[in-house]
């Protein structure tokens, strides 16, 4: 396949499915499997012909054996194959826990380097229709916290071809967290095979009076949080660390040296999360200089709701974002930012 | 709930009842999904009531059931609040949980209903939990936890199963068999699904259903839970043969997706269990029971339909007890 490198509008799916195209043509060790991969739905496109075009066994369904498929792709990495397990929802990789953090996280580590576990885990982040508390959950943080195995979290169409790619190449394993409220997002994609390097932050909006570093799909509320923002003269730094194990803390620092604010809006919890982590690192990086204020926010301390008026105060959104911005940089509350719900989340139709 | 006494009649009638309420039901929520007032994933019975209504059937009020995401059969046949399950769906105060569960997380400590996951086969070692609680205190008890064909791959069915066995412990495990795991057939998930054979093999008394036969269930079901009772076997294991007729997840039809045929469905839906029985009742008494359905269902959405929303504060509240 030779490529002319235009560079056009796709998807976040769409992107996603080229990287996996591309990457399954360079080496013949890559495959897809997972529940549904090849089913008609194609795990919202990204995995939909994949089967017919290199066959099945390279795109292939499962039992419902998450453990042990987990294990399995262990031991297909440990004889050298490229596995790529898919999982409709990130909440079903509680069921992997022990082959992902007692195996693949330390099989490198633990004999003394002899071996590598070259394994991509996707995982969906399920939001809207009625998802509730088991099928909506955002746990890069419980992966973060573990010494070999890499987590990273593309928002736009660019950045997930780019780290999916880097995924499949790495020795080690990588968590790619998807968000299903991404998938139909556009933006420019290269039509060559690219890598996205992890641990290299991308600053999306400059401005000097406040840093906001977002997570996954708020980094698309909290860039309309920032255009909230410059209707009342705030002009916000967004940055989207892209990569969240490893993480560009420099990036993060030198913003906020600059902006003195720092708002950490996470996709998870607050509590022992992602948000927690970046804040400690640049706290640590300015030795207690006190004129430094930090914010940090993400879900409601509590399983998500079913419900949709409890969802809509469950998840942070551009306007609560902007208030929590001006609030940093204002030290007042006397600002309430006109806008509604974002498009993607007021269009998306269930049932699921 | 029926007891052991009653004649056959009455027990048709009861079948019938409890099939027609659920379908009845279901094709209400169908009409009005469109409308998106229920923003709640619903995994529909439709097709599937037999094997909710037969088992619950030969269980008491005391009795035990766990159960699973597609859970508004058995919901309904365990004794719970039409009114109550609607305003769930619809995500109001006035529901099951608050608007807090929405349609997958249906239960209700009140008929004993303990619980029901998104999560594919969690609840099967609850039920053997409660089961183990229950003969440590020298209750009679028994439990039945429902799921999927899909549930029998994973290793915690197996556990469970194992260890219910060792302790002769009186559950009921139920294997709802559609035939298919969302879109994925049986042939391409497992090798030999001989569920009986596998049970047995733990040495669990095992017994297959063919057809969604609702009557078989019942019988079925009242023979092994009356030897649990006795104290005579631990577990047992049922599989109900049934057929999903609508989509996975959601109020439509699928055939146009192309995993399964409208031939293949046929059968099933010629052979309507609902309709079977409803044909063996005497024309009036059928024709009551349908009224008397209908009118309550129409009062459980119309109620829901008014119903409020939860209040904001109750974003925070439940999380402890
Ligand atoms: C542990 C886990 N893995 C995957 C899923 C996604 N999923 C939801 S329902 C389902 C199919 C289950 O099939 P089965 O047990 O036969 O039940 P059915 O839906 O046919 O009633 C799958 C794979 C899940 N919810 N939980
Ligand atoms: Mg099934």
């Amino acid at each position: 396949m030779s490529f002319s490198n235009a560079v056009r509008e796709l998807s976040y799916a769409d992107a996603l499915y080229e990287a996996t195209v591309q990457e399954m043509e360079r080496d013949d060790n890559v495959f897809v499997f997972g529940l549904g991969v090849d089913d008609p739905k194609g795990m919202y496109g990204t995995t939909k012909d994949l089967h017919h075009r290199f066959g099945a066994k390279r795109n292939f369904d499962t039992p419902l054996s998450e453990d042990a498929m987990t294990g399995v792709a262990i031991g297909a990495a440990l004889a050298g194959m490229r596995p790529i397990h898919v999982h409709q929802r990130m909440d079903f990789l509680l069921l992997c826990m022990n082959q992902l953090i007692n195996v693949a996280a330390k099989w490198s580590y633990m004999f003394g380097g002899a071996f590598r576990v070259p394994l991509v885990v996707r995982a969906i982040v399920g939001r809207s229709w009625g998802q509730g508390a088991q099928h909506s959950q955002s746990l890069h943080a419980h992966f973060m916290h573990v010494p070999g195995i890499k987590v990273v979290a593309p928002t736009t169409p660019h950045d997930a071809k780019g780290c999916m790619i880097a995924a499949i190449r790495d020795n080690n394993p990588v968590i790619v967290v998807e968000h299903r409220m991404l998938y139909s997002n556009r933006g420019m994609v290269p039509s060559e095979p690219y890598t996205v390097e992890f641990g290299k932050a991308r600053v999306l909006t400059q401005g000097g009076d406040l840093t906001i570093v977002a997570i996954s799909h708020m980094v698309v509320e909290a860039v309309r949080a920032s255009h909230h923002l410059a209707e009342v003269g705030i002009h916000a730094e967004v940055i989207d660390p892209v990569s969240l194990s490893p993480l560009d803390a420099q990036t993060i620092q030198t913003s906020v040296q600059k902006t003195r604010r720092l708002l950490v809006v996470d996709h998870s919890w607050v509590e022992t999360s992602a948000a927690s982590e970046i804040v400690a690192l640049v706290a640590e990086s300015l030795n207690g200089d006190p004129g430094v204020r930090f914010k940090r926010m993400g879900f409601a301390p509590v399983p998500c709701p079913t419900t949709k008026p409890l969802e809509n105060l469950f998840y942070p959104n551009s306007r609560t974002i902007a208030q929590a911005g001006y609030r940093l940089v204002t030290n007042r509350e006397d600002w309430v930012p006109e806008g509604k719900e974002a498009n993607e989340i007021a269009e998306f139709k269930g049932p699921f | 709930m029926v007891t052991k006494n009653c004649t056959e009649s009455q027990l048709l009638s009861e079948l019938y009842r409890g099939m027609y309420r659920i379908r009845f039901v279901e094709e209400r929520i169908v009409k009005i999904y469109h409308t998106d007032k229920i923003k709640s994933p619903v995994h529909l019975s439709i097709g599937q009531e037999a094997p909710s209504v037969g088992v619950c059937a030969a269980l008491r009020p005391t009795d035990v059931v766990f159960g699973t995401y597609r859970g508004h059969a058995l919901y309904l046949a365990k004794g719970g609040d039409l009114n109550r399950m609607v305003a769930e769906l619809y995500g109001k105060a006035s529901g099951v949980a608050k608007g807090k569960a929405g349609s997958m997380h249906l239960a209700d400590a009140s008929v004993l209903m303990m619980g029901t996951s998104a999560i594919v086969a969690t609840t099967i070692p609850h039920a053997v939990g409660y089961a183990l609680a229950e003969k440590f205190r020298g209750r009679d008890t028994v439990v039945a936890v429902f799921f999927g064909d899909g549930a029998s791959e994973e290793g915690v069915l197996h556990e469970s199963a194992n260890f219910a066995a060792l302790h002769m412990l009186p559950v009921l495990f139920v294997c709802e068999n559609n035939f298919y795991a969302i879109h994925t057939p049986l042939k391409s998930r497992v090798p030999m699904p001989n569920y009986c054979a596998r049970m047995e093999a733990y040495g669990i008394p095992s017994r297959k259903i063919l057809r969604n036969n609702v009557l078989e269930t019942a019988q079925t079901a009242g023979e092994m839970i009356g030897q649990m009772r006795e104290g005579r076997i631990g577990p047992a294991f049922l599989e109900i043969e049934t057929y999903r007729w609508r989509e996975h997840v959601g109020p439509g039809e699928d055939w146009a997706l192309g995993y399964r045929s409208r031939e293949e469905a046929e059968p099933w839906i010629r052979g309507d269990e609902v309709e079977r029985i409803g044909c063996q009742l005497d024309l009036d008494v059928r024709t009551s029971i349908d009224h008397a359905v209908e009118m309550e269902v129409e009062t459980a959405f119309r109620l829901a339909e008014e119903a409020a929303f939860p209040s904001d504060e109750e974003l925070l509240t439940d999380v402890f007890q």
